[in-house]
């Protein structure tokens, strides 16, 4: 893995983010965040409750937008992005908190997420034209390859909400894939998952990795998930970056301590 | 094979019967109103289905798109083929009424669709409540308008519609308003058929279980949002124009919030989400709505008997109002999902799915 991230250096970064600063009132979430992501890379960011992770994924995603700085996506700027208009770009994600569309079947939930290759409208749907049944019938082969390799296929008629909590959490990162992204942003994929679950989910990621070509950048609390899965780990701290580098270096740093387990010295 | 035309066959016997009878005039006038009112009720309880339903926003103002192609159609309609006070003689000649009848209700649906914008821009950020009281606002807009036009006719209304189904049935001898609301009755279901059942269309209900989802997995929100409000006011339009001309007359204060409030309660009692459910539940309200004519007197009848009121007083048709809010107030109670659900016909009896498949 990391003789490849090595060989991919001299391309352009999928995601790059200069100086981002998100003020809320007062308060800065995040204050002046550098990140390079190559691609093939699978780095971590982690932090303790209330650092600021999971703005910036809401901020890299679109749904918020900065205060200041600037965000990258393949070398296109996405200031006033809308959401969807970044996830056509090629990024996806899944949210700390499952967000699946719990009344549509899982079939329904990873064709939806093309919405925006659709490739036909309003008025093809009505019709039912050449290129809507073409359009349909390639979009319902591919969300049933997907179920396929997810090994979800048998719940493909099922409804989300009757899924087991590990299945959901699949189901979502399947969905994420659905829309073919360049980036995959993990919000703490880990989180409400048993030890076994969570061997498995390593397992899982680990596979996306490799198969899907894609770019990796999770929020995890699980150390024992990041040191296993990550070549590159920041951490931050009230909006601030107070560490970054290799698992092992991330783990024995200082600030990273201070920071989980409070400063000896009050 | 039978299973692929079967839909298309039960509608062209069920459409060919009605109109038989009509033409033949086995059936009275008054049961022939009460079906068009059914088919007009189908459409309106359908489209607002779209909103309420689907897409998960609360509509209350669906009368006034309703009254947007109601008029549109009746004035594009008596301006060009009929004499009129307000418009002097005819444009065109009324022959062609006949022919030109289906665009100028389309033209009352365009007009009602474009009147959907004013509903449709403020929910890109207002949701639930906020756009409920919008809807309402947007209703109470297109009522008052109206009726400070003094020139088509105000609050007294507008009138003239009947010399133009006149004139379509003096061209060819057939029942052409039973015909009309059949077509546009089965038109408006496929319509919305095809949109929610297609993956552009699953969109809108993407909105409605997880909105934040939706936008971020790639559905364009405010676009679709648009469209669907778009859609279900345009085709609430067509419904407004086939209710002009069935009664050949339209007062404003037919659209207010009681007939919204009337599609509402068929929504609800069909059962959110549920295309069949609503064309049902509209079929049934119709019937109910005018089972009251019979029965509300024999209420009268029995309290009079029984020495149950005054002799002075009679239990009027006004009393329709209270017992269909109440009606509301028990469907909420005890069955909030309505008749279907969110369920189809075919989820409900799956056998069914075998003898016909509807797209």
């Amino acid at each position: 893995m990391m003789a490849q991230t090595q060989l991919q250096t001299d391309q352009a970064p999928v995601l790059e983010i200069r100086n981002l600063i998100q003020t809320f009132g007062g308060l800065t979430a995040v204050n002046e965040f550098n990140v390079k992501l190559m691609p093939g890379e699978l780095s971590g960011l982690i932090g303790p409750n209330g650092a600021g992770k999971t703005t910036i994924f809401n901020l890299v995603s679109g749904f918020y937008q900065p205060s200041e700085g600037q965000i990258l996506i393949d070398g296109v700027p996405t200031a006033g992005l809308k959401p969807h208009r970044v996830t056509a770009l090629g990024v996806a994600r899944t949210f700390q908190n499952i967000r699946l569309w719990n009344d549509m079947t899982v079939l329904d939930n990873i064709r939806v997420a093309q919405h925006y290759q659709l490739g036909y409208g309003f008025f093809h749907a009505l019709a039912r034209s050449k290129r809507y049944q073409q359009r349909e019938a390639e979009i319902a082969r591919e969300a049933a390859e997907l179920l396929e390799v997810f090994d979800l296929q048998r719940f493909a008629a099922e409804l989300p909400k009757n899924l087991p909590y590990g299945t959901q959490r699949k189901l979502e990162i399947a969905r994420a894939l659905s829309s073919h992204p360049k980036l995959l942003l993990l919000d703490e994929p880990a989180a409400g998952l048993n030890s076994a679950d969570i061997q498995e989910l390593i397992r899982l990621i680990r596979w996306i990795h490799e198969k899907f070509d894609v770019t990796i950048w999770m929020i995890e609390h699980h150390m024992d998930v990041m040191m296993e899965l990550c070549t590159q780990i920041k951490v931050i701290d009230f909006g601030q970056t107070i560490a970054e580098g290799n698992p092992e270096t991330v783990r024995n740093h200082p600030a990273v301590i201070t920071a989980y387990l409070g400063d000896d010295n009050i | 094979m039978l299973r692929r035309y079967s839909v298309h066959l039960a509608l062209a016997l069920t459409g060919g019967t009605i109109i038989y009878c009509a033409y033949q005039e086995y059936l009275s006038l008054y049961i022939m109103s009460i079906l068009m009112f059914m088919g007009v009720n189908i459409i309106l309880s359908t489209s607002l289905n779209l909103v309420n339903g689907y897409m998960g926003e609360f509509s209350c103002g669906h009368a006034g798109f309703m009254c947007v192609g109601a008029y549109v159609s009746s004035m594009l309609g008596v301006w060009l083929f009929a004499k009129d006070k307000v418009f002097g003689a005819a444009v065109l000649d009324p022959e062609y009424a006949l022919y030109a009848f289906p665009l100028i209700i389309l033209t009352g649906g365009v007009a009602a669709a474009l009147a959907g914008v004013l509903v449709a821009v403020p929910s890109y950020k207002t949701r639930g409540d906020y756009l409920a009281i919008i809807t309402i606002a947007a209703n109470f807009i297109i009522i008052s308008t109206i009726e400070n036009i003094g020139a088509i006719g105000g609050s007294r209304g507008f009138m003239g519609m009947k010399r133009l189904v006149n004139s379509m049935e003096d061209v060819v001898e057939l029942p052409w308003m039973p015909i009309w609301v059949f077509v546009f009755t089965i038109f408006s279901i496929w319509v919305i058929r095809r949109y929610v059942s297609s993956t552009f269309g699953k969109g809108v209900s993407a909105i409605s279980q997880d909105e934040v989802a939706a936008e971020i997995m790639s559905v364009n929100t405010n676009k679709m949002k648009t469209i669907t409000f778009m859609l279900s006011s345009g085709l609430a339009g067509i419904a407004g124009g086939l209710f002009a001309y069935i009664l050949g007359y339209v007062n404003p204060g037919s659209f207010n919030i009681m007939k919204s409030t009337e599609v509402l309660v068929m929504v609800y009692l069909g059962g959110m989400g549920s295309l069949s459910g609503s064309v049902l539940s509209a079929i049934l309200f119709t019937l109910l709505l005018e089972s009251f004519r019979f029965i509300i007197p024999v209420i009268n009848d029995f309290a009079h008997q029984f020495h149950l009121i005054s002799p002075d007083y009679d239990i009027s048709q006004v009393w329709r109002w209270v017992l269909i809010p109440l009606l509301l107030i028990i469907l909420m109670q005890f069955r909030p999902e309505g008749i279907m659900g969110n369920r189809e016909l075919g989820d409900i009896f799956p056998r069914l799915k075998r003898f016909y498949r509807f797209k």
